[in-house]
């Protein structure tokens, strides 16, 4: 029988106790253990960016680290964020720009820049393009992910 | 892409881990921040009978400042904890500058300074910085510690004077001496991504601008971090002129490194990125001693 | 064409579900029960396989089964041909070899599936997947496209003679006559890269069987429900009604997800039958790169013959074509590199010839611009190469040579993936090449920044590129439009959707029909349980044939409800208009019917339809054209080159497009940037590396570059253009591909334009820094 660790983890607020294997994944323990699917997966080894979720406020990679090493920190995702009738304001600064096409990889961007904004809530263009350097997308051409930043930083600032 | 299975240990303080070290011998792996070895386990790459995970040592989260003007920094301590340490850009400002280039931040915000010096990956670029700071560590097992110098450190591609028991504990950068100047210089395919070529110089003048000391340490360019030994024997007691940076730079890129073609690059190619970043480098961090 | 809903760049209704993670995407579904699969999968490039040993990994607790070609008998077979061959082309030849769902004896490229494990977990398949082993006889791998062609090659399929797969060749005019003509006849070789489509969200697939029903259900992220469908319940004996495939949110497509009768679809479809449980398989990075398919190498041997004064009298282009070990999609991507040859110029006398080739590499398919941006490639370096060699301007030879304005139809005698002539319809090629010209500010860039900054010594460089994009082919797509008791309407198609923005641009042009609000239009693609008839989501076809089908159904609707409502009002037709949800006397407002009380009076429950009518505020409706609709546009780059490392810095890029009527400008926009950013890939970063053994070496993110925000261009300017197309009422032409289409052409003379005192030229497309350097070296050296 293989090994199983017993975790304690809050996610999105919730506090949650399971038994997982070690090598559980702890984009696989969100999305199939938790039933959170808003975090996706596109690489599984740490470049695409789909899978970031916050851990004690800071984005990590998902796919990188074990569910085990969640225990005892705080997770959030985008189920954390907005609902469709009261959307973060980085979330309606995404629609607003269209800087959302198939939607695969945003929830990653959507965390990247909760993290990020929270530090730096005025950023030049060149310093957006360098937060979400590490967020994959194939539909946008960042183009106007770079402009919902912008927008969001505005609408976060004035809030 | 699913790690194999592994035995699973969370010491939460050193002395535990030592011990669990101890104990699995040829078994046991570190698990420091995970950002190589979790990919390496995902493509199955990298398959660990059984993993210690550092990650609830707490004792081994820190950045101190020491009494002779330099640091000790925690081997668990995350990337992006130096880089944006006030008290490190303050001593080091060469060392945020460097660590911003590794990855993206979310790499950096899991991944740790020396976790990436014990797993020794020739294009990382915390092994050169360590070298060119001329830093020290300490290595720990159970019922014993040694101090290894940086330079003495690396011994291949992934591969230290770490035995299966020890661990590296701390990271000692000795202080800046007064007159020094550092430069990074890169060049990657794109932002993040694994030099091509990359080279972190740390020079000293005297007031006269004489040069007392050049550590020029190239790395992605060979199988481990590379010290040039001409660096000081051309350019120390004068005071560097461009013809002296440019025959060092030419002298590097011939004789002390070894870089390989790869799908990116001609070993001709990086072999020339040697040069021009040497160049380049040397002259920024003259410019910038004082 | 302008309405209250068509050509406004409406926020998508899609994104308030979508952003929030409230919606499903394939992997998001977990279903009582559910099995998972991992494929075992080839080491080698070519090899015989001498025996296969599952014992072990049979054994493995959670293992259900463990089955290699032998456990499924004469169900192993290759699949059916996705695109029929093109008999339409006097003279083609062709052979199909089409792909195996597992390997039988031999092995044709490195990841091809040679067991299927499933297993309690992916985990737990994946170590089984560990305990296979596989004894191999290594056979030489077939990598090199022309040495494949040469006799004595190794064979991909020893049955064949050799490893031509097919052989197309065109002429309008005569290349004889123009290379008399002439008064000069260039000639370049060519080599084009392989490209990943790499959608974010890898492939995948769910199926459940109910036996009781004998209904099976299948959720898969593909382009075409319906040859999914259709093939599935083919190969099982099933009636289509039986089979029902549903797309959830699709994480892009970009060409690779078209494909069926693959490994996944055929043996997990049988397997959830025999094993009376649902299994789901979804891809990983690995597998993505190294067994879906991707897109083409190609080498051109190529002629154009001018005269002194830069007309072009005739163009030769000869090439080979990387098929694959397989070649399911037949000739669409070297038949689309064929039509988009010569599509933007005047060349009257043009021969065309390829000769397809197979190799041990993964499948090729088409991949977003599938084959087109190496026509375009060909025909912009040619120019480049007469420009050069004629001194001339880059631009001045293009303008010589545009079709001129007043050109449409144009005929182009050359047949091309549709399997009809290609006929340019509508478009203004000057002038989007003058409004790019003007946008990138050409004259003030070459005559006043560049020789500043040149004597600043940087080397900054500018390109300017045209294109065309064949878009919205046949056969037809079709929807439905139904209006709800509710006063609502709901569309479906068999079109399938992977984030074009459909749910909005769909609902756009129903709600302009039929007088209702957009947000009252929900939109439903890709579900063969509601609509079954459809080709796919593939040549940049959504809203010109699949919207044109919308629009029609919606047409329908509108006059039957206008018909119903006279009845009821009392009113002659002419009178009434359809707004605001209702039914309404033009002139008295009080006097209306709500188009939901309409529904529900035109389905009478007693008395007698009237001979002649249908029931229901319903309608569907097909859309076929007689051949596509043809985009355009052209693209300006600055950059600047670091003279000594060769780093390429993207100032700035202007690209201007016409796509006939734009339903959704922002939409359009966004996949005009979206192509771009593949464009940029293929231009610069992505490539598909195969070694000598053919071992795809790049099959990772970390060793294939994918472009991230800071590769884009500094500045991007797009400009707009609109002449509609006349082949669809609402004047809409594709716009998918455009993007991706022109940058390595535009790419690759920009930085050619840089370095112009090496007196480098460049005959590839991915230049990455250590190829520039070596070209310059080259030069240096010549």
């Amino acid at each position: 029988m293989a090994q199983t660790v017993k975790i304690k983890v809050t996610v999105n607020g919730k506090q949650y106790e399971r038994e997982v294997e070690p090598r559980l994944l702890l984009s696989d323990f969100i999305r199939h253990d938790l039933g959170l699917t808003g975090t996706h997966v596109g690489c599984e080894h740490g470049l695409c960016g789909a899978c970031t979720v916050l851990m004690d406020g800071e984005a990590v990679r998902s796919c990188t680290i074990f569910a085990v090493q969640a225990d005892g920190h705080e997770i959030q995702t985008v189920e954390s964020l907005g609902t469709p009738d009261n959307l973060h304001p980085i979330q309606q600064a995404f629609i607003e720009k269209h800087a959302l096409q198939c939607g695969f990889c945003t929830p990653g961007f959507l965390m990247t820049l909760v993290d990020y904004l929270g530090d730096n809530p005025n950023p030049t263009e060149e310093e957006i393009r360098e937060a979400i350097d590490g967020n994959f997308c194939r539909c946008t051409g960042y183009f106007n992910i770079i402009e919902a930043v912008k927008l969001a930083a505005q609408k976060m600032a004035s809030h | 892409m699913k790690p194999a299975p592994f035995e699973y240990y969370a010491p939460t303080s050193v002395e535990e881990a030592l011990a669990t070290l101890q104990t699995l011998g040829y078994d046991g792996k570190v698990l420091a921040g995970g950002q190589s070895l979790i990919p390496a386990m995902n493509f199955r790459m990298a398959r660990p009978a059984a993993l210690v995970d550092l990650n609830k040592v707490n004792e081994l989260f820190y950045i101190k400042p020491t009494s002779d003007g330099g640091l000790a920094i925690g081997t668990m301590t995350r990337d992006s904890v130096v880089e944006k340490d006030p008290l490190v850009a303050e001593r080091f400002p060469i060392v945020p500058y460097v660590v911003k280039h590794i990855a993206h931040p979310q790499i950096r915000n899991r991944g740790t300074f020396g976790g990436a010096i014990a797993h020794a990956d020739p294009a990382a670029q915390i092994p050169a910085l360590s070298v060119a700071l001329n830093a020290r560590f300490l290595v720990r097992k159970q019922g014993g510690e040694r101090w290894v110098n940086a330079e003495d450190f690396f011994m291949g591609p992934f591969m230290t004077v770490l035995e299966p028991e020890e661990m590296l504990a701390e990271v000692v950068l000795p202080p800046m001496a007064k007159g020094s100047g550092a430069s990074y210089q890169q060049v990657s395919r794109q932002k993040g991504g694994y030099a091509q070529a990359a080279v972190i110089s740390v020079v000293v003048v005297d007031e006269n601008k004489r040069c007392k000391d050049a550590r020029v340490v190239l790395f992605s360019v060979g199988e481990t971090p590379i010290l040039s030994q001409t660096a000081p024997k051309i350019l120390v007691g004068n005071v560097p002129t461009a013809e002296a940076i440019a025959e060092v730079a030419e002298k590097i890129s011939k004789e002390e490194v070894d870089p390989g073609t790869d799908i990116h690059g001609t070993a001709e190619y990086r072999r020339h990125l040697v040069k021009v970043l040497v160049r380049r480098g040397l002259t920024e961090a003259f410019e910038r001693a004082k | 064409m302008a309405g209250k809903y068509v050509h406004q760049s409406i926020l998508r209704l899609e994104d308030p579900e979508l952003i929030t993670g409230n919606v499903q995407f394939l992997d998001d579904i977990e279903l009582p029960g559910m099995l998972h699969a991992a494929f075992k999968r080839s080491d080698y490039a070519h090899a015989r396989i001498k025996s296969i040993d599952v014992s072990e990994a049979r054994k493995l607790p959670g293992v259900i089964g463990v089955y290699t070609a032998e456990d499924f008998g004469d169900y192993i077979k290759p699949g059916p041909l996705q695109v029929p061959p093109p008999t339409a082309i006097k003279g083609a030849t062709y052979v199909a070899r089409t792909t195996m769902p597992i390997a039988k004896d031999k092995v044709r490229f490195a990841g091809e599936p040679v067991a299927i494990v499933i297993a309690e977990s992916r985990y737990i398949a994946e170590d089984a997947c560990d305990l296979i082993y596989v004894d191999y006889e290594p056979l030489e791998a077939v990598v090199d496209l022309e040495k494949a062609l040469q006799p004595g090659s190794p064979l991909v399929h020893e049955d064949l003679p050799s490893n031509e797969a097919g052989h197309v060749r065109q002429e309008r005019g005569s290349w004889e006559q123009a290379v008399k003509e002439a008064d000069l006849v260039i000639k370049r070789k060519f080599f084009i890269n392989r490209n990943a489509g790499a959608a974010m969200e890898n492939r995948g697939i769910i199926v459940q069987w109910d036996k009781h029903a004998k209904q099976m259900t299948i959720w898969c992220g593909t382009q075409s429900v319906i040859a999914l469908r259709n093939q599935t319940a083919a190969r099982l004996g099933l009636f289509e009604s039986q089979v029902r495939v549903i797309t959830p949110n699709t994480g892009g497509g970009f060409g690779p997800k078209i494909n069926t009768s693959l490994p996944d679809d055929v043996l997990i479809t049988y397997l959830a039958m025999k094993l009376d449980r649902p299994i789901k398989w979804f891809e990983d990075r690995r597998e993505n790169f190294l067994a879906t398919t991707s897109e083409r190498d190609q080498v051109h041997y190529c002629e154009l013959a001018v005269k002194r004064d830069g007309t072009i009298v005739g163009l030769k282009d000869f090439f080979y074509h990387n098929t694959g070990a397989y070649n399911p999609y037949m000739m669409t991507v070297p038949l689309n590199t064929q039509t988009h040859t010569v599509t933007n110029y005047r060349v009257p006398n043009f021969l065309t010839e390829f000769y397809v080739v197979f190799t041990n590499q993964m499948i090729v398919t088409p991949v977003r611009g599938a084959g087109r941006q190496y026509g375009v490639f060909v025909m912009e370096r040619m120019l480049d190469a007469a420009a050069r060699e004629l001194g001339m301007s880059p631009v001045e030879i293009r303008r010589k040579n545009l079709l001129p304005a007043n050109a449409y139809p144009y005929y182009t005698s050359i047949i091309g993936q549709d399997f009809v002539e290609g006929v340019l319809d509508s478009g203004d090629y000057p002038t989007s090449f003058q409004k790019t010209l003007e946008l990138i500010e050409y004259d003030k860039f070459v005559n006043e920044v560049q020789p500043k900054l040149r004597a600043q010594g940087k080397k900054v460089g500018i390109g300017v590129a045209c294109f065309s994009e064949g878009t919205g082919v046949g056969p037809y797509e079709g929807a439905r439009v139904t209006v709800g008791g509710n006063g609502k309407v709901v569309v479906t198609t068999g079109y399938t959707s992977q984030g074009q923005a459909h749910y909005t641009t769909f609902a756009q042009i129903v709600a302009d029909q039929l007088g209702v609000d957009v947000k009252d239009v929900k939109v439903i693609t890709g579900d063969t349980g509601y609509f079954g008839w459809g080709a796919g989501t593939f040549a940049s076809r959504g809203i010109t044939v699949a919207g044109t089908a919308t629009h029609l159904a919606a047409q329908k609707v509108r006059q039957k409800a206008l018909k119903l409502a006279s009845k009821i009002l009392e009113a002659p037709e002419e009178e009434l208009e359809l707004a605001d949800g209702v039914v309404r006397v033009a002139d008295i407002p009080s006097k209306f019917i709500s188009l939901g009380d309409l529904a529900t009076l035109a389905n009478p429950m007693r008395g007698t339809m009237e001979p002649g009518t249908e029931p229901g505020l319903e309608a569907v409706a097909y859309y076929g054209p007689p051949y596509g609709a043809t985009g355009a546009g052209a693209v300006g780059l600055i950059v600047e080159v670091d003279p000594e490392t060769m780093q390429v810095s993207l100032e700035k890029m202007a690209f201007v497009h016409d796509c006939g009527t734009p339903v959704n400008p922002m939409v359009v926009d966004g996949q005009i940037h979206g192509g771009i950013q593949m464009g940029i890939g293929d231009a610069f970063y992505e490539e598909l590396i195969y070694d000598e053994n053919g071992q795809l070496v790049t099959a990772s993110f970390m060793d294939y570059l994918f472009p991230q925000a800071t590769d884009m261009p500094k500045k991007l300017v797009l400009g707009h253009m609109e002449t509609p197309s006349p082949l669809n009422p609402l004047g809409i032409k594709g716009v998918g591909e455009a993007g991706a289409i022109p940058i390595p052409s535009v790419f690759t003379q920009a930085v050619e334009n840089a370095l112009q005192e090496t007196g480098v030229e460049f005959d590839r497309d991915t230049l990455s820094p250590s190829r520039i350097f070596t070209y310059v070296q080259q030069a240096k050296g010549a």
